[in-house]
């Protein structure tokens, strides 16, 4: 009877409206969390894992220069791309937001879409086919004669790590940019000026601060999951653009020691979320971004 | 006559003068040709439908829309290339746009950035301005905690902290509750009154206009249909139209038979009768007219009430009664004419309210008749 009554309930309709959404992400997600965070503790052992308790991974991975070498490669290249993503996303956004009539805004947003279209690991192809040696910048350049041989700084670097990242994570950064900036009511920027400060000051003082919330939002989906990216390192990074998710790959698959490739994973993740929570804490302190 | 004017509308030289300004948006025309000037000091209103042009104009004045044709200056200085910031206007917007992100403080002091003065002078002069509106110890309240009529209180500390020529008032209390909105009446006339500042108000409610203003600009179409003290407008509508739209007014079907200094006219359920021309606000013209007067400039006579010694008597019936406890309004049908005209009658003890069906007899002056020549629309 009382079971019965619960399951008839609200909060019963609700909870097993959500249970296999639930069940899904607790499979996929929470249960290889938890396993890999398991694993970190374990003692390595040739594609297997001995089931005896250490520290000795994470000693590893903080005394090794390889580790720590790589993590701050991979921070610096994601911070890197998540400022030129968030800056070039942002005058898109402002473009289409304030520009662009209202009956062609979703055009707009839809053909910014378009790079989606094809496969991620076709347009990391297609980038090394325009970045190459024989690439079509390079060639461009020796036709026109600008340059006189191919310029190497293009590819198997961070350059090209960098600029393919910012490519396939525009559309991420421009979308939340331009949501805060469609909230943002526009009798607010003729107040701005009624009040004496012109469209720049307006822009600095009102729709900037307004906007944070999306620059925020656009900010942490590009940085978090750049600062793990596997698959733009191994085709364009060369031998000195590898992150560290490359370094994980390589102790899963390579050496098997799931222990040690746990707790690299394990660390990343830590430093991540402490980086970026310590963003939205800077943000909220001192740009008064959302509330 | 009028009510006595603010100290500064003694000057009364022009401090905004429009000039054939016009506004148009391809082939739309927003205002035709708007010509008149707004006095320093006075309480001014642009009233009319929505469409009318009222708000265009009121953005023409801020800055926010160039206008097409004709000029515009403030205090004697041309407008045409003073962006709206360069202005000596300042504007309490319909949604108030309060900023979210600042306080209340921060929002009133958002136009003194640029201001020399010390910061201890700053803060001073935000709290007394947040004073004069009535929220006192509001400063640090977040913006998004407050209520309608505290915004709105807020966006009137924050423009007129800033000294403006002129404050421009968009519709700034459609969105109050109707308590709220009568005493926001009456103090942004006090207020009004004590800076001494030009108002110019935007409103659709005549009411309001009648209310708070020292004149009222009536527009219909994008044109001023008619300017005047809020009296004038109301004794004396220049158009069927603008009666209309201001108060209730009753109209009787008339014969012009003769004009001049006394015109003579054969209304409908009234008789043959003469006005003054002063009473025709149009140009008279003898032939087909109609005659307009208020509800309250009738009254209902008893059985047994004498005859006014000045005025006139008709003769009715009492359609329907609606009781209102300080009034009643009759509808009472003329005789010969259809359409049965509203009249309003303060109620008095001892006289109860005639029932519906009773003949009666209507008394009036033929001072409050006023006559409209304009072809019939």
């Amino acid at each position: 009877m009382k079971r019965r009554s619960f399951l008839r309930s609200e909060a019963g309709h609700g909870l097993l409206m959500l249970s296999p959404t639930a069940l899904y992400a607790t499979i996929v997600m929470a249960a290889p969390l938890v396993a890999v965070f398991v694993f970190s503790f374990m003692t390595p052992g040739y594609l297997k894992v001995v089931w005896t308790f250490t520290l000795n991974n994470y000693a590893k991975v903080f005394s090794s220069p390889i580790y720590t070498a790589l993590l701050g490669r991979s921070l610096m290249t994601s911070g890197v791309v998540t400022a030129v993503t968030v800056l070039t996303a942002f005058p898109i956004a402002y473009f289409i937001s304030f520009y662009v009539s209202p009956a062609r805004k979703s055009l707009w947003l839809f053909l910014i879409t378009i790079p989606f279209w094809t496969s991620y690991l076709i347009r990391v192809f297609l980038w090394k086919v325009i970045l190459g040696y024989n690439g079509v910048i390079n060639s461009a350049f020796l036709g026109l004669g600008i340059i006189h041989e191919p310029m190497t700084f293009l590819l198997y670097n961070m350059n090209s790590v960098v600029i393919t990242l910012a490519h396939s994570y525009a559309p991420f950064a421009i979308l939340p940019i331009f949501v805060a900036l469609e909230k943002i009511d526009r009798s607010l920027l003729e107040a701005g000026q009624d009040l004496g400060e012109s469209r720049f000051m307006t822009f600095i003082r009102v729709t900037l601060p307004l906007a944070m919330s999306g620059v925020v939002a656009s900010v942490l989906i590009v940085f978090i999951p750049t600062a793990g990216d596997y698959v733009t390192p191994t085709l364009v990074g060369g031998a000195n653009g590898q992150m560290i998710a490359n370094v994980i790959q390589l102790q899963y698959f390579k050496l098997g020691d799931y222990p040690m490739g746990s707790a690299v994973s394990i660390t990343a993740m830590a430093v991540v979320t402490a980086m970026a929570l310590v963003f939205v804490f800077l943000n909220r302190r001192f740009l008064r971004g959302p509330k | 006559m009028t009510s006595s004017p603010a100290p500064a509308a003694r000057l009364a030289r022009p401090l905004i003068e429009l000039r054939e300004v016009e506004k148009y948006y391809g082939d739309y025309y927003a205002l035709r040709k708007i010509t008149t000037d707004i006095r320093e000091g006075e309480f001014f209103s642009l009233l009319g439908p929505s469409g009318c042009g009222k708000t265009t104009l009121l953005r023409c004045i801020a800055g926010f829309e160039d206008i097409s044709g004709g000029h515009l200056a403030i205090d004697g200085k041309d407008m045409e290339d003073v962006p709206a910031n360069k202005r000596p206007t300042n504007m309490v917007f319909q949604s108030y746009a309060i900023f979210p992100h600042l306080t209340v403080e921060e929002n009133v002091g958002f136009g003194l950035r640029r201001d020399p003065s010390s910061k201890e002078d700053k803060a001073r002069r935000v709290a007394e301005a947040l004073e004069m509106v009535g929220l006192k110890g509001f400063g640090k309240r977040a913006a998004h905690a407050l209520s309608g009529g505290q915004r709105q209180r807020v966006a009137l500390a924050r423009a007129l902290i800033l000294k403006p020529r002129v404050l421009l008032l968009d519709e700034p209390l459609s969105a109050l509750d109707k308590k709220m909105r009568e005493q926001m009446q009456s103090e942004l006339r006090k207020l009004q009154r004590q800076v001494g500042i030009t108002f110019i108000l935007v409103t659709h409610d005549q009411e309001e206009a009648l209310i708070m203003s020292d004149r009222i600009a009536v527009m219909f179409e994008g044109e001023i249909a008619q300017l005047d003290s809020p009296e004038r407008l109301y004794r004396r509508p220049i158009s069927r139209k603008v009666a209309e739209f201001i108060g209730i007014m009753n109209f009787l079907p008339a014969q012009v038979l003769s004009t001049g200094p006394q015109i003579a006219l054969d209304v409908a359920g009234l008789g043959q009768i003469g006005i003054d021309a002063e009473q025709c606000p149009g140009t008279p013209r003898t032939g087909e007219a109609s005659v307009g007067f208020r509800p309250e400039t009738m009254t209902v006579l008893y059985d047994g009430d004498p005859e006014p010694t000045r005025g006139k008597v008709a003769q009715g019936t009492v359609e329907e009664v609606v009781y209102f406890g300080d009034m009643s309004y009759y509808e009472v049908r003329l005789e010969g004419v259809e359409k049965p005209v509203q009249i309003s009658m303060r109620n008095v003890v001892g006289r109860p309210v005639l029932p519906r069906g009773s003949r009666t007899r209507i008394a009036w002056e033929a001072g409050a008749l006023v006559l409209f020549c304009e072809p019939k629309g």
